[in-house]
């Protein structure tokens, strides 16, 4: 069997004279929780659409499954499911309509519908509002309830677009938890966020930003590649250090965190020596020192690029 | 085609319009008011004329030609005054809509063949100052003298020249292209607007599979409305069905396909509910204007006629009128049901063909 899920080259999309997603290259393999990171309007949905079919691509190919893409779309869709960013299960619908009505869409077999239904409500928590209308329930169990119905024929793989864009922290672990789960029994999952806390427990994660793909690896690879190029400076001003720091050469970004100020540099050794120099000159008498790199770290420095190559 | 699909996307359809009160309502709201308002308002024979009078012969012979128009009951008598300036104020007021002045020399300007009686028209009312005009020609010097006249008018089907006979099954169309196109058109946009769409379309759903899905549950609303129609038609207007009752089902079920089919074909293009709404209206105004529904069809000019032609309500009436008032057979007007037909299998082709299962 093809170890892969997903495999896209040189995949681009155009709209009008704005390429949304240019020339993005990406292998998913089977079994994997794969992310998407990036900003909003970074090429993500249009790249998840792509994939399942919705969008024709204006030049790339795509195997998804082992099927050509768009040309096998209708194949594909028995074999997928979709969760799109917005709630789009039947607000005027019972919550076990909902699923009545997917279950017989998605082709789950009819003996087995009434039971599969029963599993889902138990599994997604939603047996107390199975009578309620899809429309009155909150954010967190809509979300459950278009995650049961988008896996309710148990698909191979399982497209996710910001899912947890409406609920609070405490329903988003919950929900990756289900991720997990099904990921364990060999659904491919392909979800895209802007969440850090999010894309950090992915296997595998992609950050897209203004439709190129800048980033692509297991998180803590992508970290770990950072190594040395984050410094964190405690100092009295941090404010005004932060200004003098900018103007630098070689830093990428400074943020302030607390009290700290996390910066961020193009890969240059002897970078931090000149920075604790510029700070004096300055008048601001700091500590600097090299920190763990996190995955917003590497979402700066990927998104950051262009800018560091004008600035050399 | 997948029959389980299918079904599924029926009971759906149900259960949303079984909890869409204000719809649900107007599927029955709609032919009821309709069918009242044309009914009785809708008088295109114009009775009852407020007129004015003066009689400033006060003659035998005036007195009987004043008695003579108000027994044709197109005009009755609500006011008698002295002078003429009286009658035009009373116009001018909107108390009368026809004067009638008799002058003192009446009899002599009879003799003498010249203009003997002059009636006022209240001309903002086109209608009325048509049926005044017909009333001006009825012979006028020495009634019982002069000979009847000339050419005798004799309706057929509708003797006693009541609208409602020629409305009610003219209505049913009106109100099946009302619904029917609005119901369908609004039906697949909001589902595009409420992002419902994006998701159905990534399930093994067809096409064909949610076109039909979406409009045979109001094929079955569409022959509800056919029967309120009918029944209250009878009932309250006591319009015969002189044809075949399976015939007038039949040219019902026609119209609908045809008037869905096109809802779907809108919608296929609308992008929210208002821009379907206007569509519809688009199709409608015509359809109710041109179809000769209201006016009759061969006084409209050759460029209207045509249009006409292309809109199902006008075939539909040519059926109805056909099947209803005259007994007539749906084998007696096959170029309607073929018209009908055909219509319905190009707008349902180009619907499904442009319903597109992406979003590009």
């Amino acid at each position: 069997m093809n170890p892969l899920a997903i495999r896209a080259t040189g995949l681009t999309r155009r709209f009008g004279d704005l390429v949304a997603v240019d020339a993005v290259s990406l292998s998913v393999p089977r079994g994997s929780v794969y992310g998407f990171l990036g900003p909003n309007g970074s090429g993500k949905s249009t790249t998840i659409r792509m994939l399942c079919g919705l969008l024709i691509p204006s030049a790339g190919t795509v195997e998804v499954l082992g099927l050509r893409i768009p040309q096998q779309a209708e194949a594909l869709k028995h074999r997928i499911g979709y969760m799109t960013q917005r709630f789009s299960l039947f607000d005027d619908l019972l919550v076990i309509e909902n699923l009545e009505f997917l279950a017989a869409v998605r082709g789950v077999p009819k003996a087995e519908t009434g039971a599969r239904i029963q599993a889902m409500l138990r599994e997604y928590h939603l047996q107390d509002c199975a009578q309620q209308l899809a429309g009155t329930l909150s954010g967190g169990q809509k979300q459950r309830l278009a995650l049961a119905g988008a896996v309710i024929h148990r698909p191979d793989l399982l497209l996710l677009d910001e899912p947890t864009s409406a609920v609070d922290p405490e329903s988003r672990r919950d929900f990756w938890e289900k991720l997990f789960d099904l990921a364990d029994i060999g659904t491919t999952i392909l979800v895209s966020t802007h969440y850090m806390d999010e894309a950090e427990r992915c296997h595998r994660l992609a950050i897209l930003d203004h439709g190129h793909l800048v980033a692509d690896g297991v998180p803590a690879d992508l970290a770990a590649a950072l190594d040395g190029r984050v410094l964190k400076i405690v100092c009295a001003k941090p404010r005004q250090a932060q200004a003098q720091l900018l103007a630098a050469a070689g830093v990428l970004s400074v943020a302030q965190i607390g009290s700290e100020l996390r910066v961020m540099t193009s890969p240059n050794p002897a970078l931090r020596d000149r920075l604790i120099q510029l700070l004096a000159a300055a008048g601001i008498a700091a500590t600097v020192a090299p920190t763990r790199p996190n995955l917003e770290d590497v979402f700066v420095a990927a998104t950051h690029a262009p800018a560091a190559e004008q600035a050399a | 085609m997948n029959r389980r699909r299918l079904w599924a996307i029926m009971v759906k359809e149900i259960r949303q319009l079984r909890r869409d009160r204000v719809t649900a309502a107007m599927i029955v709201g709609i032919p009821s008011l309709q069918l009242l308002l044309f009914g009785f308002a809708i008088n295109l024979d114009v009775r009852g004329i407020d007129a004015g009078i003066v009689d400033q012969a006060n003659s035998s012979t005036s007195r009987a030609l004043v008695q003579d128009l108000m027994a044709s009951g197109v005009i009755v008598e609500r006011e008698r005054v002295a002078t003429p300036a009286q009658l035009q104020d009373h116009i001018r007021s909107g108390r009368i809509s026809v004067g009638v002045i008799v002058p003192a020399d009446f009899e002599r300007r009879l003799a003498e063949h010249r203009e003997a009686v002059q009636v006022l028209v209240d001309g903002s009312d086109t209608s009325v100052q048509n049926a005044v005009r017909q009333l001006a020609q009825m012979p006028l010097s020495d009634a019982r003298a002069s000979p009847p006249s000339a050419i005798s008018v004799l309706g057929f089907y509708n003797p006693e020249r009541r609208s409602a006979i020629n409305i009610v099954p003219g209505l049913i169309g009106v109100i099946l292209t009302m619904t029917m196109v609005l119901f369908t058109a609004v039906a697949v946009v909001r589902e595009r607007e409420r992002g419902n769409l994006e998701m159905l379309i990534t399930t093994p759903v067809s096409s064909l599979e949610l076109m039909l899905g979406k409009v045979l549950p109001y094929v079955a609303i569409g022959l509800v409305q056919t029967s309120i129609v009918l029944l209250l038609g009878a009932w309250v207007f006591q319009v015969p069905v002189r044809g075949s009752l399976v015939d007038v089902y039949l040219a019902a079920l026609l119209l609908i396909a045809a008037n869905l089919s096109l809802g779907l074909l809108i919608s296929t293009r609308a992008q929210s509910q208002f821009q379907a709404m206007q569509m519809g209206f688009f199709v409608m105004l015509p359809s109710i204007l041109l179809s000769g529904f209201m006016f009759p069809f061969a006084g409209m000019p050759v460029a209207a006629q045509w249009i006409a032609e292309v809109l199902p309500l006008t075939h539909f009436v040519r059926l109805i009128r056909g099947i209803m008032l005259r007994g007539a057979a749906l084998s007696d007007l096959h170029h309607e049901v073929i018209v009908l037909a055909v219509f319905t299998l190009v707008m349902m082709t180009l619907a499904v063909r442009w319903f597109r299962k992406r979003l590009d």
